[in-house]
Parts: structure tokens; sequence; C-alpha cells
């Protein structure tokens, strides 16, 4: 059985990187990547699971970091928008206006990304599955679409 | 951020899962089982619950299975809604799940968890309980198998510490034709004014709800006014809005009129098509 | 080379974007700070009997606790109405009543739960209605006696109006009796969130020599600088705002507040670093929102359509404080019309306390609720006379020549062209196919439309500057005191500047996060103004720089400045362009071969004051609020199922008359972003309260934005009648685009539900009731 108890040291694999942490248990794995990592591209948007913000990948699938305890995480990969080096994704929001603000930008291209591993062949409905766990507040959402859509195969 | 804090455990055996439980709380940690984790960490944060520890069941190999065996599919409380939904073992309950919260929430909220959440909409049992599925539960007498008519009631009756461990859905239902509905306010990713799951069992309708009362449920009230041969589709679709168990939910997501009309209105529907279906009997 | 301006180019801090590199306030962590939480009132009026902190102080790593009587002043920029946490009594829930610091954010949120505070519970006012009834309970009791930071403000004693405007154009009597239809219809639009997706956060630190530090997600870093030295008695200089990148505004982030409780907590402990984080269902409940809004408006028309008469009453439910309200209560009287042409006007516009959330801007400054009332009975007006909704728009679409509700004379320049955009809407939409077609199986298609007009109500001496300055390379950079905050308005003063100094935008260094000791002053990052205002102070900066490389390349070059040309970061001879010298070697002084330097370091310098502003006269509201109007079209398509009242809404178009396009991709974006907004506000948006005035919305779980795969077709169409005095003619439209859509989509379900949809928000279950009135 695995126990932690009162303050402990976990080490987490972020972005392909062991990394180590002082954390209470309770402690989210959202405030543990921002605020001991300095990966602050995962961001705090409601803490509640609603808004998609802090999506971050793990084991290559989207979570929302706000509900996921640090403890949890460990020996799992963890992968953050800052592990995304250059993907022709960030480059395709870029062109299409698939972001204002830039707040809710980590979120939707984490879970872009990781539709684009799980469902290269998405139809429509899908990608609107996927993208519903997230909110834009500048964008008429059709931008972020159509940057995903420029990446994905015919 | 969760403000206090709590101690962590993730046992590796049901048995192990059961005796930690029944130590922290004899140690009034007043523990709290952990799956998905979504509850339990907006719960906490919010401060509306104080568990001292948490007893993590996502190492328990029965809770994380999803395959066959003799008594049909067993799927494991510690499933994920998104794992339900790509295996596309059980569509009614693919389809049921997948409109529960969202689908980043979904890869982490577990079959177990909704079933047994403090949430009133629970939606992922409707199917459970239009499939006469049985139930596993881990308790002081180790495991024991029961059907979940015996166990649901508005909510799963659990003793103090016991837990779900899986679910075992007979073979024969899982490629049933069957009808979904889930109508909110007006925004997709909501609670639901009305959620409603329909099969049909030898000619028979069976439907089960979420939305309309304080809890999801199966009604053979209901169920005999749909398959009753006296009136009409319009008045039976009609009489079931006055055969609600409870009385009628009256949120911000929708007063109690208007769920009925929606309720009738869906119905109507719903009805309209078994009629339209081979064996439909209505 | 091609101009930077009229081109799509990319946002000059796209990578940061999308690397999640780019820092937010609330991105910056540094040990040892310090962590504020608030405590909030959960009552919506009541007297506080007592705050009782004994079990908080016991909590672990609690460093101060802080209440109302801690720093019992008032603040507010219009009106100073509003202690920095409740003195006395507590006007709305979710009021911050107490502050705690602690060492960490868990120790400061365990304290602030174990604040005991006892009310003695007031009669709530629960609507705006309310508010101004005979006898109405006094939210504000001592409101006379506020000290006013604006003397138009006319607040009405002995009653909760904290100020009225007015207009009186022409002769009413007359209007109605040439009027031979006569509508008249009551509007109700509930207060909301602006829900930017960055929760407001703001640190202050206070260093030994007494300089303020203040990081916050502010749209308005000049005025907390103000506002902190003048609130606290400390030298303007001594107080230092910093802004980085800025996770959402829309208005919300324009009012000054956490910046100032994040002071007063850094104070109560000795001035070290404190973080004040609020979570979002207290940003919600606690931070200013969008204003609610009853209406009556009665038109009088001849039967051909033409409007003779208008008659309307707008009360604006403020909430319990009245930051930037009273001026939207101005906008709405100034603008009451939308771009119509009405002689015989009378408008009155209050702002009124209640005990809801207090209201500040809003994208699009209260013109996206008033438009809605305006818009609608425009449609009930087209119904009474049986003509074409579009048609009646047409006909009395303002026009050059025609007087605005403030009797500011139109022309081309200063409020575009609406006909324009009107025909142009009417072919983007496909107007002509019908406004409402049967589809079969109860299901309807439908098209309603809006017109929308704004200028902007600042201050009549709001003001922006720039200052370029140079690398060694012949680079610029450029400096002002905008906050880039996603409506991409630094990306086009830079196109500007590069058109302008006819230079690569490549090559232009834009500093994009504010320091208020760096920059220049500019009023505030609101009102949609970067490229007009900042953008007129960027041009002159640049022909300053101009000026000076001219200068010292007529040195350089020995000839007259006004024999050279610049291009390609070269100063060259007009007569002879080969003959030349690079930016290099002028922007730091010019060397000549034998060591000698000449002429120093280029610095271009640019300010912007607003021209010819003048106060409402109180009588008539004659005057002059803001420089210019843009002016535009809307129109919304919906596909209603007739048996169950659901409906999805199937195009939203807009046509905008944006005097010259800057970027045009980035005009969409930003067109789209404001109808998405729209589409959300009018379909889903609103703050509910229960009987006792306490919100019940706080959360992103229950307060529902729309969603992806909800949203229409976008459809962007641009008109470009040229803005005289402002930079290359552009027009302000960064918010524009909200303006008309709740209107819009209200028209549209209104004539596919065969019904009048005067409230939003508007859901399945409100055209129900409104189509049974009620009845299953």
């Amino acid at each position: 059985m695995v126990e932690y108890k009162g303050k402990c040291v976990i080490d987490l694999q972020v972005n392909g990187e062991t990394r180590t942490a002082t954390v209470r248990p309770s402690d989210v794995l959202l405030d543990v990547l921002r605020e001991q990592f300095g990966l602050t591209g995962a961001k705090p948007g409601c803490k509640n699971g609603d808004c998609g913000a802090c999506t971050v990948l793990m084991d290559g699938w989207p979570v929302k970091s706000c509900l996921v305890l640090a403890v949890e995480a460990a020996g799992h990969a963890v992968t953050t928008i800052e592990g995304l080096q250059n993907v022709p994704l960030q480059k395709a929001f870029v062109d299409c206006e698939a972001f204002q603000c830039g707040y809710c930008t980590s979120g939707f291209l984490m879970v872009c990304h990781s539709l684009m591993t799980q469902h290269p062949d998405a139809r429509e409905s899908v990608i609107e599955d996927w993208l519903q766990a997230n909110l834009c507040r500048c964008t008429g959402y059709s931008e972020i679409r159509n940057a995903l859509r420029t990446v994905l195969p015919d | 951020m969760i403000a206090h804090d709590f101690d962590y455990y993730r046992p590796d055996t049901m048995k192990e899962a059961y005796g930690i439980y029944q130590k922290l709380s004899a140690m009034d940690k007043s523990p709290a089982y952990y799956a998905g984790g979504s509850e339990v960490i907006t719960m906490s944060r919010a401060g509306s619950i104080l568990p001292g520890a948490v007893v993590d069941l996502k190492a328990i190999p029965e809770c994380t299975y999803m395959g066959f065996a003799d008594e049909g599919l067993m799927i494991g409380a510690c499933v994920t809604l998104s794992a339900i939904a790509e295996s596309k073992l059980f569509p009614m309950l693919g389809t049921a799940v997948s409109r529960i919260a969202d689908h980043t929430n979904q890869c982490r909220i577990t079959l177990g968890g909704n079933v047994c959440g403090t949430i009133i909409y629970r939606e992922s049992v409707l199917p459970l309980l239009l499939t006469d599925c049985s139930v596993y539960l881990w308790g002081a007498n180790g495991e024991r198998r029961v059907p979940i008519k015996d166990v649901f009631h508005q909510r799963v009756m659990l003793k103090k510490g016991e837990f779900i461990t899986r679910f075992a859905i007979d073979q024969k239902w899982l490629g049933v034709p069957y009808i979904h509905v889930k109508k909110t306010k007006n925004e997709k990713i909501d609670y639901p004014l009305l959620t409603l799951v329909a099969l049909l069992e030898g000619g028979d309708i069976r439907m089960a709800f979420s939305g309309l009362c304080e809890f999801p449920f199966r009604s053979s009230r209901i169920e005999d006014t749909l398959n009753g041969p006296d009136c009409t589709i319009s008045e039976k679709a009609e009489r079931i809005t006055h055969q609600l168990p409870g009385p009628c939910l009256d949120n911000l997501d929708g007063s109690a009129e208007y769920r009925a009309f929606v309720l009738k209105n869906t119905v109507y529907k719903v009805l309209q098509k078994f009629k339209e279906m081979p064996n439909g009997r209505i | 080379m091609k101009s930077a301006v009229g081109t799509s180019v990319e946002r000059i801090e796209a990578w940061e974007k999308v690397t999640g590199k780019a820092k937010y306030t609330g991105d910056f962590y540094s040990p040892g700070t310090l962590h504020a939480r608030l405590v909030t009132s959960s009552i919506a009026h009541g007297r506080i009997l007592s705050i009782d902190f004994s079990k908080a102080r016991k909590q672990t790593g609690v460093r101060a606790v802080l209440d109302g009587k801690s720093f019992p002043a008032l603040f507010g920029t219009l009106l100073e109405d509003q202690p920095a946490l409740a003195i006395d009594k507590v006007r709305y829930f979710g009021e911050p009543l107490a502050i705690i610091v602690a060492a960490s954010e868990a120790e400061a949120s365990l304290a602030a739960e174990l604040v005991e505070v006892e009310y003695e519970p007031l009669p709530v006012i629960n609507s705006a209605q309310e508010s101004v009834q005979q006898g109405a309970p006094l939210i504000h009791e001592a409101m006379m006696s506020y000290k006013k930071g604006a003397n138009d403000l006319l607040p009405q004693a002995g009653t909760n109006v904290a100020a009225s405007f007015q207009i009186r154009k022409g002769n009413l009597s007359h209007g109605w009796a040439a009027s031979e239809v006569v509508i008249e219809e009551h509007y109700s639009l509930p207060g909301s969130d602006h829900a930017a997706m960055e929760v407001r956060v703001a640190q202050a630190e206070i260093k030994p020599g007494g300089t303020v530090e203040i990081m916050a997600s502010t749209q308005s870093p000049f005025a907390v600088k103000k506002q902190v030295s003048k609130l606290f008695n400390i030298p303007e200089g001594k107080v230092v705002v910093r802004v980085p990148f800025l996770g959402g505004g829309f208005g919300g982030k324009a009012a000054v507040y956490l910046e100032v409780l994040a002071y007063m907590a850094s104070f109560a402990v000795g001035g070290s670093p404190v973080r004040l984080t609020i979570t979002r269902e207290q940003d919600m409940a606690s931070c200013p929102a969008r204003l609610g809004l009853e209406a009556d408006i009665k038109l009088g028309a001849a039967r051909d359509g033409t409007i003779v008469a208008a008659e309307m009453l707008f009360l604006l439910d403020t909430g319990a404080y009245c930051t930037s309200s009273p001026y939207m209560s101005k906008a709405i009287a100034a603008d009451c019309t939308g771009p119509y042409n009405i002689e015989n006007l009378w408008c009155d516009s209050l702002c009124v306390y209640t005990n809801h959330i207090p209201a500040t801007s809003f994208r699009g400054f209260a013109h996206e609720s008033y438009t809605f009332c305006i818009e609608r009975a425009l449609d009930a007006l087209a119904n009474r006379c049986g003509i074409d909704p579009l048609e009646l728009r047409l006909k009395n679409a303002i026009q050059p020549g025609h007087f605005s509700p403030t009797q500011v004379r139109i022309t081309s320049s200063n409020a575009g062209n609406t006909s324009a955009c009107i025909q142009k809407l009417s072919s983007l939409i496909n107007w002509e196919e019908g406004i409402r077609i049967e589809l079969g199986d109860g299901k309807v298609r439908a098209k309603g439309m809006s017109c929308l007009w704004k200028t902007s109500t600042s201050p009549t001496d709001a003001s922006a500057g720039a200052i370029l300055t140079f690398n060694s390379d012949g680079s610029l950079n450029l400096n002002t005191g905008v906050v880039e905050m996603g409506s991409g308005g630094q990306t086009q003063l830079a196109q500007m500047l590069a058109d302008r100094m006819k230079m690569d935008i490549g090559r232009v260094h834009v500093r994009l996060d504010v320091d208020t000791q760096l920059n220049p002053h500019y009023w505030k990052t609101v009102a949609s103004m970067t490229t007009y205002m900042a953008g007129r102070a960027v041009i002159k900066a640049a022909d300053d720089a101009i000026a000076q490389l001219k200068a010292i390349a007529s040195v350089a070059l020995r000839c007259p400045p006004e024999e050279l040309e610049l291009g390609h970061e070269y100063v060259y001879l007009r007569s002879d362009p080969q003959f030349g010298i690079s930016f290099q070697k002028l922007v730091q002084g010019f060397k000549y071969p034998n060591g000698n330097a000449v002429g120093g370091q280029i610095i271009g310098r640019g300010s912007f004051i607003m021209g010819h502003l003048t106060p409402l006269s109180p009588e008539t509201g004659k005057g002059k609020t803001g420089p210019d109007w843009t002016v535009g079209a809307q129109a919304v398509e919906v596909e209603l199922d007739t048996t169950e009242f659901t409906y999805r809404i199937i195009k939203a178009a807009t046509v905008m008359d944006v005097g010259k396009l800057i970027n045009p991709r980035a005009a969409e974006g930003i067109i789209c972003g404001g109808m998405s907004m729209g589409l959300s506000l009018a379909s889903r948006e609103y703050f509910p309260y229960n009987g006792r005035g306490v919100m019940q919305a706080t959360s992103l779980r229950n307060y529902k934005l729309l969603h992806i795969g909800q949203e229409p077709d976008y459809l962007v169409g641009f008109v470009e009648t040229p803005q005289e005095d402002s930079p290359y003619g552009a027009r302000v439209f960064s918010e524009h685009g909200i303006i008309g859509i709740p209107a819009a989509l209200a028209n549209a379900l209104s004539t596919a539900s065969n019904s009048s949809l005067n409230r939003l928000p508007i859901t399945p279950e409100t055209i129900w009731k409104s189509y049974m009135g009620g009845k299953p």
C-alpha cells in the first residue's frame, strides 16, 4: 500500500524529466507544477474543473490538473504545455488567430495535442466532445476549431 | 488548492482498502474513498467535506478491470467514464457517460465514483438500472454480489466502510437498441433538466430518468403506464408527469413546470420512436 | 516594401502564448511572499454587529488581520462611495469585509473560514425598480455627502439614485402629434459576469524607502497609481504599478479594487510582499460585474416607419457601489437612439443603487444593454407598421447633417456609414430569402438584426503617450502604457509605427508589459481606444523620430533635411536614393571617421489628448462625450424547434464600418469574439439572486458560458469610411462586436416563436413561458 502522510517528498515525471517536490497529500498537481516547478503554462482559471485552462496530459490523456492530487501523479508521465516543443499545432494556433488573451491557450493546446495522438482520424463530433472541456472567453471558438483542422489529416 | 490537510492511502487489495478505512475511522480520521477524485477535491476545496484521509481505490486490480467473465461484462468501479466510452463494449453506458461533465473530466471520473457521488444526477446509473446489473460490494464479510435493485434506492445503500468494487452486466444487454436523451437548460455542458435512457425488452419499454427528482430512478409505476394498453402515447406521456417518485426538481436549471413539459415532450417523442420499431407494441 | 498596415501580421506576443511562456500576474512566485485571503459577506444587506478574529488569529501562519476599521476611508473614481473593506454595514452578498494575511495560501484560507461575523439584517433591494419606489430603504444614507470625482453626476437626495442624465431634444409633443403608430415596451436585462479566464489577482510590497510596488491584473495601471497615491497619501512617484499579460479584461479589470486591498494587506505586515489571491467564486461574487438594466421605451412613427418621437427611461442597476456606472448611464443617454435619426427625443437615464454586486464597465460600456432595448423596440415598431425590420432601419439610419441625441452634428468622418453597413449585412446574411422560414417538423429558421453605434465616454482630458528608442542595429523599441489583454492593440500600434517609419515590422520591438515608472502615462486600456489614442501618440512619436533622423542625417549627408527620405532603415537623398546612410549609423549618434561624434541617441516622443469633448448639459444633454462613433449592423440566424422551444444558433454576422482595416485577420477575430460573447450573454448568462439578494451562481459550474460546438458560423464584413482625425482613418472596434448581438438573437427568436422576448437571457424555458404564458 502506498501511503503519504503529512509533508512528503515525491518524484514526478514531468515532460520527460524526473522532478522532486515536497507536498502535502492534499496539494493538487496544478499548484505543484506552478509553484514548485515554475511550470506556469497551466493556468488556474477556476480550480474547480470547469474551465480547462489547467489541462495537462497524464499518460497521454487530458486531465484537469486542479482535479488531480500531486501524489496521485507520481508514477505517471505528465506533459505540460512547456513539454510541447514547436509542434505544428502551435503554429496553427498562431496562424488561425486561435487565441487572444492567451490564458486558455495552454489548456486548449494540450487537449488538441492529446486528441491528435489518440484519435488522429477524429470526426467533428469527437473534436467537439473533447474541446467542450475548455472555455475560451475571447475567440468565437471557430478559430480554435480551424487551427486543429489544419493539422489533422484529412 | 485544498486548504486543509489529509493523508493519502492507496491500498493494493480490496481487503487492504477496507482494513485501512476501518482503521482510519477508528482513529476519527473521517476517511473518504477516493477514485477519480473530482468530487473529493472540489468539495474539499470548498470546505464542504473535510476528510482526514483519502483511500484511493485505483490500485486494486478488480476495481480497474474491464472485460468479460462468466457473469458477463465486468466493469471495475474505478474504470473511467472515457475508458468505458472508448471501449465500445457497452454502447448504452458509453453514450450515457459521454454526456456527464465534459470529456477531460470523463478521463478522471469513474463509474463507481459517479454512481456513489453526492451529485444528485448520477446519470451513469441509468443504464445499470435498466439492465438489472449486479453490483459487487466489499465489506466486513468480503465481497458480495447483489442485484442493483436491491442496493440502489435513490442512491447506493452502502454500509459504513463498504465500497463498490465492480459491476457485472449480462451479455444480452450489451448490444440492445436504446434511446438516450439529455436535455439541458441551454448549454450542452451542464447538469440535466432531464436525462432519459430507454430500451425495449421483450416488447416492453424500460425507462430510467435523471434530473427530474433529487435522485435518478427507474419506476415500475411509470413503466406500467408506458406499457399499459389502454391509452394513446400522448396520454401516457401526460400521465407519467404525475407519477414521479418524488417532488419534481425546481432549481436554476429549470422550474418544475418546465421540467414536466420537457418530460412529457421527450417521452412522447421516445414512445413514437419505439412505436416505429418492429417489435414495439405501444 | 509592403506596408505593415492592412496586412494580417501575426500577434507580436503569439509565440509566448502558444508555448505557455507568457507570464500573467499570478505566474510570478517568489519565496517569502505572504498570502492574503478575503472574508466576504454572507448576506446582501445588513449592519455589521461584530467581527470576531479570535479563532482566526490562532491559526498557524497568520500574520495580520484587517477589517474596515483598519482603514476607514472611502474611494471611487466618480463617486467616493466605497470602503475598501465594509465599514458598519455590508451592501451586497460577497462584499469583502476582512482580510487575513498568512504565510501560506492554505493558512490564510483556513483562518478566513474561522472569522465570525454577526449581522443585523436590513431590508434588501433586489431590483432597480424596487430601488426607485417611494420610501425604498436607502442603501447609502450619506450619499449626498460623498466626495465626487466628476461634477456631472446629479445624485438625487433622499433616494437611491446615484446619478442621472437626461436628453431633451426637439419637441416631444410635436413628435407625438405627428405619430401615427406608437409602441411602448418594457425591457429587462439581468446583471452578469465578465468571466475573464484569468481570475483577478494583485500583489503589493512596500519597500524600505517607501516605494509601493504593485503588480496586478488591471486594465488601468495609471489609475491604480493615482488612486493608491491619493487614498493612502503616498507621493505618486512612489507608487509603481506593473502589469504583465492580462488574461482577458472586458472592462472588468478597469476598476481599481484588489490593488487597494493588497496595499493594505502589505501595510499591515510592515510592507512585506503580499499576494492577494481570490477564488473564481470570489471573482464572481465579490468583484465588480456587468450592469443590470430596466428600460421603458415608447416610439412614435409615421405609418411608413419614419420615427418621429421617442421617450425612454433607463434604470441602471449599479448594485451596491458606483465604480464607473454613472458614466454608463451617461453613455446610455448620449447614444440612446442607436444610429438612427430621432428628432424629438426625451430620455432619462438613472444610475441606481441596489443590494446587488457592484456594476462596472463591461465590453460595450452599457451599449450591449441599451441596444437590446432600442433594437427590440424597432422590431416591435416594424411589426406594427408592417414593414420589414431591415427596411425600417435603413429608413431611419442616421446620416450626415443629422444630430446625435447630444446634438453633435453627424458627419461621415465622425459617424461612418450606417446605411452601407445595413445593405452589406443584408446580402451577407441573405436577408432577402425571408426572415421566417418553416422547415417542417415544427422547425423554423429565422433571422433577426440589430444596428450598433458607440462612442467613448472618457474624461474630456484623457491622454496617451508613446516613446520610441532605437537599438544600435537600427531597430526600434516601442513603449506605450497599453496593457496587452488580447485585443491585439500593441500589434496594431507596431503596424502603424512600421508603416510610418517605412520599416519591416519585425524590426519593431514592443514593450508588452506595463510599468508606470517606465511607460508614458496612458489613461486606461479601455473603450477600445488603443488604435485611436495611443495610435495618435505613436504617429506623433514616429514623426518626432523621423525629424531627428533627418536632422542628424543632414549633417552626415551634408544636405538640408527636407531633401531627405526614409525607407528600409535608411535615410537617403530623395533625388539620389543611392546616396544615404543607415539608421544604424544615426540612431545612437553619428560618428565621423576621425572619431568625433555628434547627435546623440534619438528618442521619439509623442502624446495625445482628447480634443473638443464637453460635459453634457444637465437640462438638455447637449455636449460631446467622445470623438467619433463606430457603427455597424449585425444579424443572427436561428433554428427553433417549436415543439420543444430548443434552438440552435446557425449564423451570426457583423458588418462594421472600421474606417480602415489595419490587420484584417485580427479584426475578424476580435469581432467574432465579440459576437461569441454576445451570444453567450444573451442565451445563458445572468446572475440569479434569491429573494434575499444572495447570488446563486458563483462558479463556472452553474454560471454557464458558451462552449465550443454551439457556436454558429460567423460572417464578418467591413465598410471603410475614413475617420479623418484617426491614424490611417481607422475606427476603434475591439469591443463593438458584442453590441447588437443580444438584440439580433432576441429579434430572431421572437420572429421564430411569434412571441415577444424582451428579457435576457433567452433559454428554451423563457421562450416556452413567453409563448405559453407560463401554462404547460
